[in-house]
């Protein structure tokens, strides 16, 4: 059985999803999706160890040999990615019961999880599938699947933004699709693996350079760099608790290693790449995604846009990490990929827990929480120390890297800008403390009580593992520079 | 238009060749053109039709609701299952040569009930769109 287990990764969610359906229960649809999200942990964790060393996972769908078949190839990129996306599906959906209860009509129970076992499965199988088109496929089964679960949210502007997400997420994936189209046009192949190899021997580079632009801005919006982030702030301001905290944590990140697989595996081999100025492009978006997004984010009175707009800074600092194009620099935008989604995954849980006990979550409903919810509000204040980068923090562990990499470079400027805009961090995280501890609690503040216990414990598991990882590196950092030097290998 | 004697008749006729022919472009899909998405959309155009003539209340006493949801996952589900027989009979995922002893009625035999799949979520899909329209500001006024 264990060498399914790269499409068991993928189908053990696809099969619960019609299952949930059919069997039209709101508690039995958690249980199963409990089940196939540890399920889908364990499977990923097997996966890891086998690939750790450095060896290569392939899976032939159908049993047609690659290229012509669809080939699922498992390398230690895209095992880390995997583990990450499990890892945080199994602690979202132990915390969503209480969550989706208050939030979501209770009619609709089955539909939520199931749609979550869809994004779950689409997710999972953009990072496991070596096949260009296939990946198209489970990029729609994610993204169809995280409009619904927008739109899901209580606020009526949910709608809106789910519509526009919806919009932009498709006019990338189109993008995306005409980049892969070209791409197999000029190669004749849809493997991606196959796809790097011949790539390297077109002769004619106009088309090719045409995909790597379809393809850049394809996935750019899905991942949210900096001018193409607008669908992003709404999206996880108004959806419902649980899916903010999940697709802050998986779904931009699922786009990154994308990117990362398509330039240093697919293009790398070839010289049109090379011939482009995409370093400079890159490290000046990633720069005004850092400075200009954080400086908006300090400007919102809704908790939830506030640190979404965070998270389009800190996408900044991970495509910056990779544009650096050294060793350092890949593993710093790697390791931050895993760190913040952790640090994301935590602050938008206990968020969470705020909107169930206040119903809202703008900071002028929430003055005074530090005192009714202490653990909740000391957790996001240990999630912002992250997003900051204070030592004993995953923030740390990433910057740190980023900051070496940059002067390794000798790029004493960029360092600067790094430090400089984990300044701007400081003080929309002050904000909230400000919010939290510094007010009177009003009186319907006052008469609150501390989030549930089955949501705290999942909250506090994602902040404890915040400061663990920031202690112990072993894992993340291990893995992290191991899918560096795998992705370096392909731009020899 | 339930009082239009000529749509009726002829609508009644209609169907069940829309039917009949939503099974032929099923069934002989490997051979011509056609497959279970083009069989699994005529089939709904011809519940549709019924509807339209017939009145929605009416479609919903044929194809009630709760049938079209159970379509829409049932078909998924035999898709991702013919899958899962192929790791079950010692293949790969989606793996048809294990199915028969015969590799070539393997092939066959995989891709009709794939495609069998794919006609019951695709008419599921095409029916629950059009209630989903149809239906839309009449839950207030009494369904008979």
């Amino acid at each position: 059985m264990t060498s399914h287990l790269p499409i068991l990764q993928v189908v053990v969610p696809l099969i619960a999803a019609p299952i949930m359906v059919l069997l039209r229960s709101g508690p039995i649809a958690w249980v199963l999706a409990v089940s196939v999200s540890w399920a889908a942990l364990a499977i990923a964790a097997g996966l890891f160890v086998e690939v750790a060393d450095g060896s290569l996972v392939s899976y032939w769908i159908g049993s047609w040999p690659p290229p012509y078949g669809i080939e699922y190839r498992i390398d230690v990129v895209n095992a880390f990615l995997v583990l990450l996306i499990s890892l945080i599906a199994a602690v979202v959906i132990v915390y969503s019961r209480e969550s989706v209860r208050a939030e979501i009509p209770r009619e609709r129970h089955y539909l939520f999880y199931a749609m979550y076992a869809l994004c779950l499965a689409g997710l999972l199988g953009i990072a496991v599938t070596g096949d260009a088109f296939n990946l198209f496929v489970f990029l729609e089964v994610s993204s169809l699947s995280s409009y619904v679960l927008i739109a899901l949210g209580r606020d009526r502007r949910a709608l809106m933004a789910a519509y526009q997400y919806l919009i932009l997420g498709t006019i990338g994936a189109t993008c995306y699709v005409i980049g892969v189209g070209l791409l197999y046009l000029e190669t004749g192949t849809l493997n991606l693996a196959d796809m790097a190899v011949r790539l390297a021997q077109v002769s004619g580079d106009r088309p090719v350079l045409a995909a790597l632009a379809f393809i850049t801005v394809g996935i750019s919006l899905k991942l949210a760099l900096f001018p193409l982030h607008l669908w992003l702030p709404n999206a996880y301001a108004y959806a419902p608790s649980v899916v903010t905290a999940f697709l802050a944590a998986t779904a931009t990140k699922v786009s990154i290693y994308v990117l990362l697989r398509f330039y240093f595996h697919v293009f790398g081999g070839s010289a049109i790449f090379d011939a482009q100025p995409m370093a400079p492009i890159w490290i000046t978006l990633s720069l005004a995604a850092m400075f200009i997004a954080s400086a908006t984010a300090i400007f919102q009175d809704n908790v939830k846009r506030l640190f979404a707009y965070s998270s389009v800074a800190q996408i900044g600092y991970m495509t910056l990490g990779a544009s650096l194009g050294s060793f350092t620099g890949l593993t710093g935008g790697i390791v931050h990929l895993f760190n913040h989604a952790l640090t994301k995954g935590a602050l938008f849980l206990l968020l969470g827990g705020i909107a169930l006990r206040v119903g809202t979550i703008r900071f002028d409903a929430i003055g005074g929480i530090g005192r009714v919810m202490p653990l909740t509000s000391f957790g996001i204040v240990l999630g912002g120390l992250s997003l900051i980068g204070v030592p004993a923090t995953v923030g740390f562990v990433s910057k740190w890297y980023l900051v070496l990499a940059t002067l390794e470079r000798g790029d004493w400027w960029l360092a600067f800008a790094i430090v400089g805009s984990s300044m701007l961090a400081v003080v929309y995280v002050w904000r909230f403390v400000e919010a939290a501890y510094f007010r009177e609690p009003s009186a319907e503040v006052a008469r609150l009580r501390e989030a549930p216990l089955s949501m705290l414990v999942p909250a506090w598991l994602m902040v404890l593992a915040c400061v663990y990882f920031g202690l112990d590196t072993q894992l993340t950092l291990g893995g992290a520079g191991a899918a560096a030097a795998e992705l370096l290998r392909g731009r020899q | 238009m339930k009082d239009y004697l000529v749509l009726r008749v002829i609508a009644k006729m209609m169907i069940a060749f829309m039917l009949l022919f939503a099974l032929y472009v099923q069934f002989h899909g490997e051979l011509g053109p056609g497959g279970g998405f083009q069989a699994g959309v005529i089939s709904a155009a011809a519940i549709i039709l019924y509807a339209i003539i017939y009145g929605l209340p009416a479609a919903h006493r044929v194809v009630p609701e709760w049938v079209v949801e159970t379509m829409v996952a049932a078909g998924v589900l035999l898709f991702a299952l013919v899958g899962v027989a192929g790791i079950v009979l010692g293949g790969n995922y989606l793996d048809y040569f294990v199915l028969d002893p015969n590799p070539v009625h393997g092939q066959e035999r995989g891709i009709f009930w794939v495609e069998a799949g794919v006609f019951i979520t695709v008419s599921g899909v095409m029916l629950k769109i059009f209630y989903l329209f149809a239906g839309r500001g009449r839950d207030e006024e009494s369904e008979s």
